[in-house]
């Protein structure tokens, strides 16, 4: 037994690694292509002023998707996060018609978005209902109580400082939001890909069972990423009732699946145990230019929806027919 | 002693008993205080409000059964609705029947659409769903052009048919019977219903026992689907509207149907009756609520909190799997 390396003992380049970064380098060129066409609608659209709009279109959903895609990674999922936004909207809102400071409101919308995030985290590891079911069951409670609470009304009272978190901008083009996010994002790339508690993440994606016996605290982990997409919702409702000005209990309806769509769009697994943060800013991008660059020739809400809906199929899919053609093209060879 | 062995031999009817019981009090309760809520007019109302939830939720459940989900459904109805609802305005006197099996048809074209993309592509049916149901949805305002059609432009008889009553009850209730009838035999006593459970209950032993997971799968798409497409009629013909927007969100509900009804979200185990109860159930809390003057507001909350109880019910009751899936990824 020698101390050296021998060539086979050398570990390869992991191939998962490999695998992902083709993904960013097409979502990339997905991007490019975006622009191209973007540019050709509008000559306008170069101008900073511009590009920092289309940043409005999805830092929110972004910001959410952050914590979701480490969720996803470890093989859970949260479809309640929009109707988490409702409620913290909601409560914000109610709050703010009484004489609370800026920051009471804004303490009070974090804290009620990480007790939904809790409750969501105790349903899945206390009590073992799956994810799914779950926060399936609580979309329909805190979208039902945000609409029991408000009903028809609309809620507008908000400080005037309220309204830089969602349309101030810190230095230039660069927006509140953006900066937020981009923030947000260095962190769970940090975290995910450069230290151990993101490893253990993956290890619980990949295989929750053998994760739990070698000595991951599994639940613990996974409460921890459900609390942190409570408050991440939270903070994205801010952001959301800030820049829209009001609140409604109608508000972010339907954004659980864009949110859900940018994750899987960026590269992750549904399954869990793969994934990147890159991909996920990558198809944030992609997502807010896209759906700014068809609001620029008035595509109506719905229809925009269908492209994003044939979009995602069609990334998750092409891969896949690629591998099909591939193996067959090989099977073909293979014959005399 | 006699107590245990009566639990022991429910079984696992332990759950549609406990939920029967749970239904009976809950009317029992709102009769009292309302009592032309048990009124034959009264019964027969609330049944034909839940008739296409029942319908839909035995297609969900179909889906279920195979370890997937469908999330597109509702847009599926309003896909097929309008369709059919526009082929009437534009043809008043073509004739019903095959305006019903069209939508049928359609229906199953776009569960086929699902149930392809899953078998075939091998992409997860939450995905798959998530992008259809964009699409549909899409398409119902493509193929309208954002216009709603309204009772004036329907023809007396498409609109008539699901109101008509045979034996007192109207059509629209006895095909959500026939349904359910028809769903348990098929489940119960042919090889392809039984794949189904197969399929999502251990889809590794599945492959080495002879059943195609993926084409369980498919199949439980395109039943979907045709379900999906007919209720697309009935909705149309009930609420005497087509426009965009028809069944939004009622996804959700057909879910908590079969949640309630302790269908498992991982698959392989699920009941008709178990999902005929939740039905009931959604039904009579949703007839109740106007009754005891609940604004209408409150009941998407109510039924969160059911679902959430059920879920917390099956995944803690007797039901809950036995079996760790240790070898499982």
């Amino acid at each position: 037994m020698t101390d050296e390396a021998s060539p086979s003992q050398r570990v390869p380049r992991t191939p998962w690694r490999r695998r992902l970064l083709r993904w960013e380098v097409f979502l990339a060129l997905v991007i490019a292509a975006d622009f191209a066409f973007n540019v050709r609608l509008s000559p306008y659209f170069l101008s900073t002023e511009t590009l920092s709009d289309v940043s409005f279109n999805f830092t929110e959903k972004a910001l959410v998707a952050l914590p979701m895609t480490l969720l996803i990674i470890a093989g859970e999922i949260d479809i309640s996060v929009a109707a988490t936004m409702a409620l913290v909207s909601v409560c914000m809102g109610l709050l703010a018609t009484t004489t609370a400071s800026l920051s009471a409101i804004v303490g009070c919308g974090l804290a009620v978005g990480l007790l939904a995030g809790a409750f969501n985290g105790a349903l899945v590891t206390h009590w073992r209902v799956p994810a799914i079911v779950a926060t399936i069951g609580t979309m329909s409670l805190y979208r039902g109580l945000a609409y029991g609470i408000l009903g028809d009304r609309v809620l507008k009272d908000y400080p005037p400082a309220f309204a830089f978190f969602g349309q101030g901008y810190i230095a230039g083009p660069v927006s509140f939001e953006l900066l937020l996010f981009t923030l947000a994002a260095v962190l769970c790339a940090l975290y995910l890909h450069r230290t151990q508690f993101g490893r253990r993440l993956v290890a619980i994606g990949y295989n929750k069972s053998a994760a739990q016996m070698a000595g991951v605290r599994v639940n613990r982990y996974r409460f921890g990423l459900f609390v942190a997409t409570g408050v991440a919702s939270a903070a994205a409702s801010v952001l959301l009732t800030s820049r829209l000005g009001s609140t409604r209990p109608s508000i972010a309806q339907g954004m659980e699946l864009d949110i859900i769509s940018m994750v899987i769009l960026g590269g992750v697994a549904i399954s869990g145990g793969r994934g990147s943060i890159a991909g996920v800013v990558l198809a944030a991008i992609l997502t807010g230019l896209a759906i700014f660059g068809l609001g620029l020739i008035n595509v109506p809400g719905v229809v925009v929806s269908l492209l994003m809906g044939a979009l995602l199929i069609l990334i998750v899919g092409l891969p896949i027919v690629g591998q099909r053609l591939a193996r067959a093209r090989a099977r073909s060879q293979l014959r005399p | 002693m006699r107590a245990k062995r009566l639990w022991t031999w429910l079984g696992r009817s332990r759950h549609n008993a406990g939920l029967a019981l749970l239904n009976a009090v809950l009317f029992v309760a709102v009769a009292a205080r309302y009592p032309q809520f048990a009124s034959a007019a009264g019964l027969r109302d609330s049944f034909d409000d839940t008739s296409i939830l029942i319908l839909l939720a035995l297609g969900q459940m179909l889906v279920m059964l195979t370890r997937a989900i469908d999330l597109s459904v509702a847009a599926s109805v309003a896909l097929t609705g309008m369709c059919v609802a526009l082929i009437n305005q534009a043809m008043p006197g073509a004739a019903l029947p095959w305006l019903v099996l069209s939508a049928a048809l359609l229906g199953a074209a776009l569960g086929a659409v699902n149930g392809l993309l899953v078998w075939q592509l091998r992409i997860p049916p939450i995905v798959v769903t998530l992008g259809t149901l964009a699409i549909y949805r899409g398409a119902t305002y493509l193929v309208a052009h954002g216009r709603w059609v309204n009772s004036s432009d329907m023809s007396p008889l498409f609109l008539s048919l699901v109101r008509e009553r045979w034996g007192g009850v109207t059509l629209l209730s006895w095909l959500a019977i026939a349904g359910a009838l028809l769903t348990a035999c098929w489940l119960h006593y042919t090889a392809a219903g039984r794949s189904l459970y197969t399929a999502g209950n251990n889809p590794e032993a599945a492959r080495y026992v002879g059943v195609d997971v993926g084409r369980a799968q498919c199949l439980a798409f395109m039943v979907n689907g045709v379900l999906a497409g007919l209720c697309g009629y009935l909705w149309v013909a009930r609420y005497a509207v087509a426009y965009t927007e028809i069944a939004s969100g009622f996804e959700l509900t057909v879910i908590a149907a079969c949640v309630i009804g302790g269908v498992s979200i991982a698959g392989g185990s699920g009941s008709v009756v178990g999902v005929l109860l939740g039905c009931l159930f959604l039904g009579v809390i949703k007839n109740a609520l106007p009754l005891l003057a609940v604004s209408p507001f409150w009941q998407m909350a109510i039924s969160g909190a059911v679902i959430v109880t059920a879920a917390l019910l099956n995944a803690t009751g007797a039901r809950a799997p036995q079996r760790q899936r240790i070898l499982e990824n």
